[in-house]
């Protein structure tokens, strides 16, 4: 290491030898920064999650436009749109297709737990606004109390969620109703629920004979091919004579949900504060050991400027150890944080995981945030006069 | 002694302390070292030994006078011109001030590192002389603490001279050292500046190094009272 070092910085990797000359010392200063770093991937791990939780139903369903309540902050949250704008919006030459679609939450009470389910009641004639694996699956929710449900869903077995087939059904009671499951499909546990379902609009109606068809919760749009969303939607707000409606991109409401939650939402801003707190610990405890590092050695630092030795190679001094700092307290930081994102995970059945994507905004973060703080503690290398030594 | 004095000190006066505690600690000291001598500073406590020292080898600022040091006024000298300068230069201060993290090796190292990019063989092969010249050949790969005073204090003086300097200050460097390892460093000065022509100035208190000097210069309260050459 030290032969690599040195190689490295043509000179002595005398940063690396302060630094491994105690030991424990050593070893404190990187579990440190191994901490900060555990601390920062598990906030963002539940960010990412959320995310991932949030962006999921806009996944299920294929849309150019979505028109929601002023309220609709999320898929599964808001009033009602009347349908009679999906028929005026069909009056824009670019939109080719409407359809309402209605959530709802369907608890299905099971002996060990009941499940929360966020269903969602659909036309099943219409399965181009669905993705392709559940449009594939559409034929069967044509039936009267059919449903297809998510086999991802929290506290439902595997091998259970796996012998719901058009052959093997399964059926439950949902108030006094007996609605019948006849394929799953993928979903995964979000924040909201345990899982997912969907239904036709017809079955939603009949468990929830206080709703009515004319008005579902959200509107999709389909546009002709070339048009853009933006701009049609732009046209649709001048049309759409009640002001109080979101008529957006379905990007753009996908976008403005996950901001929502993200920034807006407590969960959100607390786990953002967690995420900077971990950055602060992290700059704290790097700057305490490179600032305690700088100043044991000032007589030697002295010497050094006595010899001859510029500024600058005392300020590569404390860089130096900034980065192996960085480096190899990232290292058990993203080992440690992984198996935990690996444990919650299980634990919560949350899409929680480390991403490549988080191992390099944190490593690069680590890296920039040892540097401040070797920066910050070279303000202490003024302390070292040679004039002192004698 | 050959080539123009590398060390000429003229009317140089040095103040300590600000306001009301400002206090004068050189007074008028005039000075002029020739090449390849070895010049010894003698003088009570607090004669200003030290401070004449480090005022010529460029470690503190000069304030009123004029330090010439090899061609190059230190007075109003900038950061640049005091490091080059510095890099010419040996010092033994009276600690060894050696780098704990470092072996002896290593520290000796630092002395010839300074003067950049020269080749590593090269490098490692003249700490490797300048240790065993003092006698520790079978201790280079030692750390500091484990190293008696007296070792570290040669390892200190291989640090000096291994990069072949212009002039040595050495500020008691024989104080650590037991009488022969004190005699060797101070025979090697002496050598160092017959055969290089490296100059030396030395603050002890040592009779034996006395016999050594070519010039004895005495300080008291800031003043030279007294300057002989041997
Ligand atoms: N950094 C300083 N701040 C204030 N006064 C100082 C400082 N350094 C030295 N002095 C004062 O300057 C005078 C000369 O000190 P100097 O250290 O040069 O003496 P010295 O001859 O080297 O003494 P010694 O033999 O004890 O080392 C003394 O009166 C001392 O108190
Ligand atoms: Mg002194």
């Amino acid at each position: 290491m030290s032969r690599l070092l040195q190689w490295l910085f043509r000179r002595l990797p005398i940063g690396w030898l302060q630094l491994t000359h105690s030991r424990p010392r050593f070893a404190a200063a990187l579990a440190g920064v191994a901490f900060a770093n555990v601390l920062v991937f598990v906030q963002l791990g539940i960010m990412n999650s959320m995310a991932t939780a949030t962006m999921k139903p806009y996944g299920f369903f294929r849309a150019d436009i979505m028109i929601s309540a002023s309220d609709a902050n999320s898929m599964t949250e808001g009033g009602n749109v009347a349908r009679q704008w999906l028929f005026q919006a069909l009056a824009d030459p670019d939109v080719i297709a409407g359809a309402g679609i209605f959530v709802a939450n369907v608890n299905w009470a099971r002996p060990e737990k009941t499940l929360g389910l966020t269903t969602y009641g659909i036309d099943p004639t219409l399965p181009d606004f669905l993705s392709p694996d559940m449009a594939a699956k559409t034929t069967t929710l044509q039936l009267q109390n059919a449903g297809i449900l998510d086999r991802f869903s929290r506290g439902l077995p595997r091998d259970e969620a796996a012998a719901i087939r058009p052959q093997t059904p399964l059926s439950f009671e949902v108030s006094g109703k007996t609605l019948t499951l006849y394929d799953t499909f993928a979903g995964g546990g979000g924040f909201g629920g345990d899982g997912f379902m969907m239904v036709s609009d017809q079955t939603f109606l009949t468990l929830f004979p206080a709703r009515r068809s004319a008005a579902p919760d959200h509107i999709l749009l389909k546009l002709a091919p070339g048009a853009n969303a933006g701009q049609v939607a732009a046209r649709l707000r001048d049309l759409i004579s009640d002001k109080t409606l979101r008529t957006r991109s379905y990007a753009q409401a996908a976008a403005d949900d996950l901001s929502y939650q993200q920034t807006k939402r407590p969960t959100g801003i607390i786990f953002g504060f967690g995420v900077i707190i971990g950055i602060l610990v992290g700059i704290v405890i790097v700057y305490q050991v490179l600032s305690t590092d700088v100043a044991d050695h000032l007589g030697e630092y002295a010497t050094f400027k006595a010899m001859g030795y510029p500024q600058r190679f005392f300020i590569g001094i404390v860089l130096e150890e900034a980065l192996i700092l960085a480096i190899l307290g990232f290292v058990p930081g993203f080992a440690v944080a992984s198996a935990l994102l690996a444990g919650m995970a299980k634990a919560t059945t949350l899409p929680l995981a480390m991403t490549s994507g988080m191992a390099v905004m944190v490593f690069f973060g680590t890296l920039a945030a040892c540097s401040l703080s070797g920066a910050i503690a070279t303000r202490r290398l003024a302390s070292a006069d040679p004039a002192d030594l004698f | 002694m050959t080539g123009a004095p590398p060390i000429i000190v003229t009317g140089l006066n040095h103040w300590f302390g600000t306001g009301e505690a400002r206090k004068q600690a050189i007074f008028d000291v005039n000075l002029t070292v020739m090449r390849g001598t070895l010049t010894v500073l003698m003088g009570p406590s607090g004669s200003g030994k030290t401070t004449v020292l480090t005022l010529m080898g460029c470690l503190r600022d000069v304030q009123d006078g004029s330090v010439h040091l090899l061609g190059h006024e230190l007075h109003g000298a900038g950061r640049e011109l005091n490091e080059a300068l510095r890099r010419r230069l040996g010092f033994i201060f009276q600690a060894h001030n050696l780098h704990g993290s470092l072996t002896a090796l290593q520290n000796v190292l630092m002395g010839v590192l300074v003067h950049g990019s020269i080749d590593p063989g090269t490098q490692a092969a003249a700490a490797r002389h300048a240790l065993t010249l003092v006698g520790l050949a079978d201790r280079m790969n030692y750390l500091p603490a484990n190293l008696s005073g007296g070792q570290k204090q040669r390892v200190a003086v291989a640090r000096a001279l291994v990069g072949n300097p212009d002039v040595v200050f050495a500020d008691e460097p024989t104080a650590a050292l037991d009488h022969e390892s004190g005699a060797t460093v101070v025979q090697m000065l002496k050598r160092l500046g017959q055969v290089r022509g490296t100059t030396t100035v030395m603050v002890t208190h040592d009779n034996r190094i006395l016999e050594l000097a070519d010039r004895i210069v005495t300080l008291e309260d800031g003043r030279i009272v007294n300057d002989t050459g041997v």
